[in-house]
């Protein structure tokens, strides 16, 4: 089996689980399908919190476990709630984070115009585990110990340093108050660090959602302070260096590679850590098969800029044009960059198929499947007298295709998207029954937007805008993913049946 | 159910099972020093000609070389080896000083023990020596570092 076919069964396989997923659950929002954003949402909280835990933080080694665990026997609200809501959105995000690798991995997003996406958001994980592990220390209780000692004792186990850290921790005079301040200083730095490397992580997306739909914001968050309220965090005993902490209350989310490190050796955790990093960062270096990318034709672009908002990937820039007058722009694509989704072809006003011109060229289209090409498929499918209802579908959402009968013509696209608007009253003008555009439901839309476009440019909030001047039951846009062809089977039989009652007396 | 499902996650790996990292009637000896080693040669004293040759800034009247020799050390416990580790000097010269670092687990009560240390390629065994019968309670620690002020072994 080749990496590329066992690449594409993970994904079939993964789709066939969301979908089943999509079922079972009836949240307003899907969650695995913004985890990403809800990553982002817990790294919100847990800034915002540790800017209180910060406040009444001591740093000191006498005053750091008293300054954190007064926060819990002086009432739990808000401190010992705020302090609690800290630790849970911190598992929460080391868990999510993994969640959305795993997604991503299994959705086979890391190659070609996703690599850059990929190379700057692993890296990003170490950081959450960094920051995650730190802030055990700060609070100096014994859990804090072993972590600081367990931590020491493996960075202590790489080549060249030497066991010189784990020296801080084998005695009570070892510690400092200085040791605090720079402990403190790594803990408020990563994360700084990470917010920054989330900022090259999100480079190459267009409109990227750093926070998940308002319905799930408030579900995590009320999740997390019902769980702070109801299970509060408190700290364990007084951190002991002349004793070695024992039976440990211990957060296996955070802190499980200390316990690895014990039952195998440091040296073997970072073999560990080392392979999984080098097989997630040599992954976007397979070769699958690459896309054409879109192409412009400089003599249809009038550089309106609708591609350019429109692409999901921010691949499409642009220039002066070369050949018109000062003022004019013309949009260059950044082959790396682009996807081949078409979405910039269903953007542009050039991909009007009422031009009176023999061959449809417009200012921006993809090789592999060209508008021009559309309309001629549609107008021979459509010849006079034939009354068939046409769907426009997706390549990766519902199978379109099985769908074609006498009077049902379909036509998969690259993307719903790739679809101009103007496509469907064409169709219904030149003897369309009826039009039914199948498009994926946002969160599992191959290309980010191509769903969120179709229906606001449908809906006629976005440009290219649909305007028909039949009425609206002539089309249908319906939300169906692979295994939802029932749903455009009904699609049709309701265009059907509504046609058949127009045309009767 | 999903959210209830998130927060159960949550709630019990976040304190659950519990780690025991070390047994209820076990204690630990951790060997833990840096030390640096005697010289490997000895120094010389330059002659006119030799310091002519110099900048004036680095005229010295002696000259030793930087390297150093590496620390052994040694540790018996009731009259077994349990320890025997040669540290390297640290640094691209080896001219830093050595480190040591090993926690070793025992159980809990009276042991004797053994300390031996060796800092100087020169000299035939072990330069420095520690004997001591300590009592340890459950998860206490006992330290077994170098003071290089005084010149000895240190049980802490």
């Amino acid at each position: 089996m080749t990496l590329v076919s066992a690449a594409s069964g993970l994904r079939r396989a993964w789709r066939n689980f969301e979908h089943g997923w999509h079922r079972i659950t009836v949240a307003p929002s899907e969650p695995l399908e913004h985890l990403g954003a809800i990553a982002g949402l817990l790294l919100l909280l847990l800034l915002a919190t540790g800017s209180y835990l910060f406040v009444v933080f001591d740093t000191s080694v006498s005053g750091a476990w008293q300054s954190i665990d007064q926060l819990a026997r002086t009432g739990t609200f808000p401190g010992g709630w705020l302090r609690s809501l800290h630790r849970y959105a911190a598992d929460g995000l080391l868990l999510v984070t993994l969640l959305h690798l795993l997604r991503e991995f299994m959705l086979g997003r890391y190659t070609h115009f996703r690599r850059a996406t990929w190379w700057t958001g692993v890296p990003l994980l170490l950081l959450v585990y960094l920051s995650a592990i730190g802030g055990f220390w700060l609070n100096w209780d014994q859990l804090g110990q072993y972590s600081a000692l367990a931590s020491a004792e493996l960075i202590d186990a790489l080549p060249l340093l030497g066991a010189t850290l784990t020296r801080n921790f084998v005695a009570v005079h070892a510690v400092s108050d200085r040791l605090f301040s720079l402990l403190i200083f790594i803990h408020l730095g990563v994360p700084l660090l990470l917010l920054f490397g989330l900022w090259f992580h999100l480079q190459r997306i267009h409109l990227p959602q750093v926070l998940p739909p308002r319905a799930l914001t408030v579900g995590v968050i009320a999740t997390l302070g019902l769980l702070a309220a109801a299970a509060p965090i408190a700290s364990q005993a007084p951190a002991d260096l002349a004793r070695v902490p024992t039976a440990l209350h211990y957060d296996w989310i955070l802190l499980h590679l200390h316990p690895l490190a014990e039952a195998f050796s440091p040296a073997t955790v970072w073999l560990l850590i080392a392979t999984v990093l080098l097989v997630l960062l040599l992954l976007p270096l397979r070769h699958g098969v690459v896309a054409p990318v879109a192409v412009v034709d400089a003599d249809f672009c009038n550089g309106c800029r609708r591609c350019v908002d429109d692409c999901p990937y921010s691949a499409i820039t642009l220039v002066a044009h070369p050949n018109a007058k000062a003022g004019r722009q013309l949009a260059v694509v950044a082959a790396s960059r682009c996807a081949g989704c078409g979405i910039c072809a269903g953007a542009c006003p050039s991909a009007m198929p009422f031009r009176r011109v023999a061959t449809l060229a417009t200012g921006i289209d993809l090789p592999q499947r060209r508008i021009g090409a559309l309309r001629q498929r549609l107008r021979q499918a459509l010849v006079p007298g034939s009354h068939k209802i046409v769907v426009f579908g997706c390549d990766h959402g519902a199978a379109v295709a099985a769908l074609t009968a006498a009077d049902v013509v379909s036509f998969s696209l690259l993307c719903s998207a790739q679809l101009p608007p103007s496509f469907i009253d064409y169709a219904l003008r030149i003897g369309a029954l009826g039009v039914v555009i199948s498009s994926c439901t946002e969160g599992a839309c191959e290309f980010r937007l191509g769903a969120r476009w179709t229906s606001q440019r449908l809906g006629a909030t976005r440009e290219p805008r649909l305007r028909t001047h039949g009425p609206a039951p002539h089309y249908q846009l319906v939300f169906a993913d692979g295994g939802d062809e029932p749903a455009l089977v009904a699609a049709i039989a309701g265009l059907r049946q509504r046609a058949t009652m127009r045309a009767l007396p | 159910m999903l959210y209830a499902a998130f927060a159960a996650t949550l709630a019990v790996f976040s304190h659950w099972p519990n780690y025991q990292h070390l047994a209820p009637d076990r204690a630990v000896i951790k060997v833990s020093f840096t030390h640096q080693g005697q010289r490997l040669g000895d120094c010389t004293v330059q002659t006119p000609a030799e310091l002519a040759k110099l900048p004036p800034n680095m005229r010295a009247p002696t000259r030793c070389p930087r390297e150093r020799a590496p620390v052994s050390v040694e540790l018996d416990l009731d009259g077994v080896l349990v320890l025997r580790q040669t540290a390297l000097p640290s640094g691209l010269s080896r001219d830093g000083a050595a480190a040591v670092y090993q926690r070793i687990e025992v159980a809990a009560g009276q042991h004797r023990i053994a300390v031996r240390l060796k800092d100087d390629a020169h000299s035939v065994g072990f330069n420095y020596h520690r004997e001591a019968v300590v009592t340890l309670r459950p998860a206490e620690i006992l330290v077994i570092d170098f003071d290089p002020a005084h010149h000895q072994i240190t049980l802490q």
